[in-house]
């Protein structure tokens, strides 16, 4: 138990660090690096839960697929030649808006009285997930599906050649 | 608990060993095939029949000077090869060989493969940034351009290939394979699953993003010495994986009779590593318009087709024999399709001349 909880406050720590790296950093390309890092270490926090398909689906399409397309829009827009620095004169306002809004929800954290698991939580196996999903989640389910679909083909109506006439 | 940690830690360490010695043994299996191939005698001085190549190979890349570009970033040029190397060493972990012979076999383990692998792009991005060249920029957008376009009919053909098995594991995956393994039930979900997963790895017909003649090298151009040969290592790494899933996926992994298991999973997987090595003294390399409308345009409706087809199979219980048959059709449909274009004046990929033409007077602004 007590590992677990060492295991906790490491892969935490890690994750806090670089989700401040994040923010932080005055590279963009670094901002990037810090959120994979981020993200990864929010998985390891779904593995000490025993949610481990999440915690792959996090890497899957945190880790891999959304930092990639930062990456590569990164590398299709910004060159060498334009400065990368990231730096704004509205610096205190963004401090201030950020404590407020950590004030706020440390608040809201601290005042709801949270039920306390005794039990170590069950591993919920992928077949279960895969069941609510598609019988008692299956309208949202849809919609989220239908929502991508749209995305797509806008995608494709954009990218495609000789659309603009 | 303790044990069990000393033992999946000496499997990891087995493993590390047993990759190292597979790259050694593909590069002088690729070097004499492709040797052959091309009628000469491949590496010939260094032991027996030059068997001993990769060692030098190995001691040379070991002694040459490690060289960083001044305007490089030097934390990411440093960072990039450990990104690609260790997403590439990490799926080792739940591939099984055997029934036992498995570090930590898990209940989703090729999903857990699929996720993992497609952490190293970022390395290759990383490397193609970092660097502050040109063309290793260039390869780098490439490079992410490429694999994440792969990347989904590779994920789409593995799920027909779960959704015949019902389950993600690779262990039941391969004994539902006892009798008739899964390229006979869908020949048409291996071979999208052999270009998918050649073009991940970046071999030969796909190696669009290190294309020497175009980008000189891509992502790699500015690493040296024992930085680039983790990259080289990681590639073969990454090779002998889809032998070995392709093995343990379509072929039956390691149920065939007569040879003890073992044997049977790494005649198969070498037996797929040979045809990849073939393909790339066969065929050139594709370009970068023709790979993406391969990937977009063929394989991925492909493997959508593939999906239904399974999916009608399970629903409506046909018998083994029809979804085979259905698949074929498929296949030969598509390739006499592919083979008329090509006879009646048109590209590699099938778009007619009159739609290139149009594809590429489009393109200019």
């Amino acid at each position: 138990m007590n590992i677990t909880i060492a295991i906790f406050f490491v892969i935490g720590i890690i994750a806090l660090v670089g989700a401040l790296g994040v923010v932080a950093s005055r590279n963009v390309v670094y901002s990037a690096l810090f959120l994979l890092l981020s993200l990864i270490m929010v998985a390891g926090l779904y593995i000490l839960l025993y949610a481990d398909f999440l915690a792959i689906v996090q890497i899957l399409i945190y880790g891999g697929a959304i930092v990639i397309v930062i990456f590569f829009a990164l590398m299709l827009t910004r060159t060498r030649e334009m400065p990368l620095r990231l730096d704004n004169p509205k610096k205190p306002w963004a401090i201030v808006a950020s404590l407020a809004a950590f004030a706020l929800l440390a608040t809201t954290t601290a005042l709801t009285h949270w039920k306390i698991l005794v039990t170590t939580p069950e591993r919920v196996s992928y077949q279960v997930l895969g069941r609510t999903l598609f019988t008692q989640w299956a309208v949202p389910f849809e919609i989220a599906s239908i929502l991508l679909l749209v995305a797509l083909v806008g995608a494709i109506v954009i990218a495609r050649p000789g659309g603009r006439e | 608990m303790t044990g069990e940690l000393l033992l999946s830690a000496l499997g990891v360490v087995g493993m590390l060993l047993f990759l190292t010695v597979t790259t050694f043994a593909l590069v002088w299996i690729e070097r004499k095939f492709l040797g052959h191939i091309q009628m000469r005698l491949g590496p010939m001085r260094t032991g027996y029949h030059g068997i001993m190549q990769p060692v030098a190979d190995a001691l040379k890349l070991l002694f040459k000077e490690d060289f960083i570009p001044g305007s490089s970033d030097r934390l990411i040029f440093w960072l990039a090869p450990l990104a690609v190397f260790v997403p590439a060493f990490l799926i080792w972990v739940s591939i099984p060989f055997t029934k036992e012979l498995v570090i930590r076999n898990l209940d989703m383990g090729i999903f857990y493969i699929v996720a993992v692998s497609v952490v190293s792009i970022i390395g290759l991005v990383m490397a193609g940034w970092g660097s502050a060249n040109k063309y290793a920029l260039l390869g780098g957008a490439r490079a992410a351009a490429q694999l994440i376009s792969y990347e989904l009919p590779l994920i789409m053909v593995i799920l027909s290939v779960v959704m015949l098995s019902q389950s993600l594991d690779l262990k039941t995956i391969v004994e539902k394979q006892a009798v008739i393994p899964y390229v006979l039930l869908q020949p048409l979900g291996f071979l999208i699953f052999l270009f998918a997963s050649l073009a991940e790895v970046g071999r030969t017909p796909f190696d669009i993003p290190q294309a020497e003649s175009e980008v000189v090298g891509g992502p790699f151009v500015e690493y040296s010495g024992i930085r680039w040969s983790i990259f080289f290592l990681a590639e073969y790494v990454n090779t002998f994986a889809v032998g070995v899933l392709g093995a343990l996926l379509f072929l039956g992994g390691w149920n065939w009779p007569l040879l003890p298991p073992i044997i049977w999973i790494l005649v198969k997987s070498y037996f797929l590593v040979l045809v990849i090595f073939w393909m790339r003294a066969t065929f050139p390399r594709l370009r970068i318009d023709q790979l993406m409308s391969l990937a977009w345009k063929v394989l991925l409706p492909l493997a959508f087709l593939n999906i239904l087809i399974v999916g009608a199979h399970q629903f409506y219980r046909w018998p083994a024999w029809s979804l085979s048959l259905i698949s074929l059709v498929v296949v030969l449909a598509v390739g006499y399709r592919l083979r008329w274009r090509r006879i009646a004046g048109t590209s590699r990929l099938g778009l007619s001349l009159a739609t290139e033409r149009r594809l590429a007077n489009d393109r200019t602004p």
